[in-house]
């Protein structure tokens, strides 16, 4: 689908987590500026978050808590090896909430299987989105 | 009094050592940006490992430097956070190791106030109060600072921070890591007005920053233009035009609604000469000057931890307990230095 501006990707963001499982796993493919954290941003409002969503570029996680659940934003781009996972704590978020991962391709194999797979593609000034929803496991 | 300073939040393995009577003793810095160049960011595991392979040659080297022995160090300082976890880890626990080994008093740090304490190791410190604008790589915090300790949050970025904007620019035009000089060098060389980037939040009230919607321009241009030397050039421009834009607005900003005089600057990207200087005019208009620590004291260092150290430990503030980092930690959590308000209890 057609993405026109940041306003529509989070309105994107939002209809994801209008049907998103409690435990959900969210890959988020894209390449810089294509728009992952604006979808995660209109996701997390969604989920009743209130205050700023930041980059987790420097961070590689930001974690979150709203009445709706936890939720751990990563953004695995900075990740050279997929055991560095490990090394900030991976296990401690699988199945504690929903994950929502940037540059999930840093750590194929390590990180936890997509539920829903986004794909954000740079056209112009929009954007191009690819929705890939997988059966439960 | 001496105090050991230990700095190991992100890149940069910094140790120094500091007097209370005579300032700064000597400074050694083992910079991993070479290493991380590589994969064209910081990645954690590296930067904790070299850490441990770092920072006790550091220590002899700089102990050498000052002429000084282990049993000189009065009291040690480490960067508790915000940083990387593992890197921190690594820091924390070789001061704590050194202080239990030495018997002298150890404390965790804030990165953030060592930063905006920095401009005190020149030899023309800014007087409290003074209004302090840190931006890094992970930071973007406008700070009214009333005393060591007194701080008051009165903007930060919503989303980006702006070295992570010059950084993701840089990459998106093909420069090297870390993209902050690469990006000012060409900028420097760009043909100004070609295009005009937006200049985030200055529209609306508040002293918050955005520089999402930046970086999205930036992709846009680059994807809508045949990428020759003159368009990244050009683009250069235009993304370091407006950052500096934006900072000038907030901070002129900043100094009417809070009648501050003084500015600091500090933070890797306080290294940026044309924010330097725009900043020093706006400064300036406003009846005050801004101070920068120099160039060495912007991005990550010893020093500063040193320092900040120097001035809680002095007042009988020390950790005790367990080893205990914050890989986040709000820099309003603060408070003035106090006897055994650190980290505890035991």
């Amino acid at each position: 689908m057609q993405l026109v501006d940041a306003a529509a990707t989070e309105a994107l963001g939002a209809s994801i987590a209008q049907d998103c499982p409690a435990f959900a796993c969210i890959h988020l493919h894209g390449e810089l500026g294509a728009g992952k954290t604006t979808l995660v941003r209109g996701f997390l409002q969604a989920m009743g978050h209130t205050g700023a969503v930041r980059s987790p570029t420097y961070t590689l996680i930001e974690p979150y808590e709203t009445p709706a659940g936890k939720f751990f934003h990563l953004d695995l781009y900075r990740l050279s090896d997929p055991e560095e996972l490990e090394f900030i704590g991976l296990r401690d978020w699988v199945d504690a909430g929903v994950l929502l991962i940037e540059w999930p391709e840093q750590a194929a194999g390590v990180v936890p299987a997509a539920d829903i797979d986004v794909v954000l593609r740079v056209q112009g000034n929009a954007r191009e989105a690819t929705l890939t929803y997988f059966p439960k496991r | 009094m001496i105090i050991l300073g230990l700095e190991t939040t992100c890149d940069e393995t910094g140790i120094a050592l500091h007097d209370a009577a005579a300032g700064l003793l000597a400074h050694r810095l083992f910079s991993q940006v070479k290493l991380h160049a590589e994969y064209g960011g910081v990645v954690p595991e590296l930067a904790s490992r070299d850490h441990i392979r770092r920072i006790l040659p550091l220590v002899e080297q700089t102990l050498a430097e000052a002429e000084l022995q282990p049993c000189d160090i009065d009291g040690v300082a480490y960067a508790r956070g915000p940083g990387l976890a593992g890197a921190l880890l690594a820091g924390a626990a070789v001061a704590k190791g050194l202080a239990w080994a030495l018997d002298r008093p150890v404390l965790g740090v804030h990165h953030m106030e060592a930063h905006l304490l920095a401009p005190m190791l020149e030899a023309d410190p800014p007087a409290f109060p003074f209004l302090a604008l840190l931006v890094s790589g992970g930071h973007t915090l406008l700070v009214e600072v009333a005393g060591v300790g007194r701080y008051h949050v009165l903007g930060e970025s919503l989303d980006d921070a702006a070295g992570e904007a010059f950084d993701k620019t840089a990459k998106l035009l093909g420069l090297p890591y870390p993209g902050g000089p690469a990006l000012e060098k060409l900028a420097a060389v760009g043909e100004p007005g070609r295009w005009v980037f937006p200049r985030p939040m200055v529209d609306r009230p508040g002293l918050d920053f955005s520089f999402s919607g930046l970086k999205t321009a930036v992709v846009n241009a680059v994807h809508n233009t045949t990428l020759d030397e003159a368009a990244r050039a050009a683009i250069a421009r235009a993304f370091q035009d407006a950052v500096v834009d934006t900072f000038a607005i907030k901070v002129k900003r900043a100094l009417v609604q809070t009648g501050l005089k003084r500015l600091v600057v500090a933070g890797g990207v306080g290294a940026n000469t044309v924010l330097r200087e725009r900043l020093q005019a706006v400064a300036g208009a406003a009846g005050g000057r801004a101070y920068y620590p120099r160039l060495a004291f912007c991005t990550d260092n010893g020093a500063m931890i040193a320092y900040a150290g120097q001035q809680r430990l002095s007042m009988g503030e020390q950790d005790v307990g367990e080893v205990e980092v914050r890989p986040r930690w709000p820099l309003g959590e603060l408070a003035a230095p106090l006897a055994n308000a650190g980290l505890g209890p035991v």
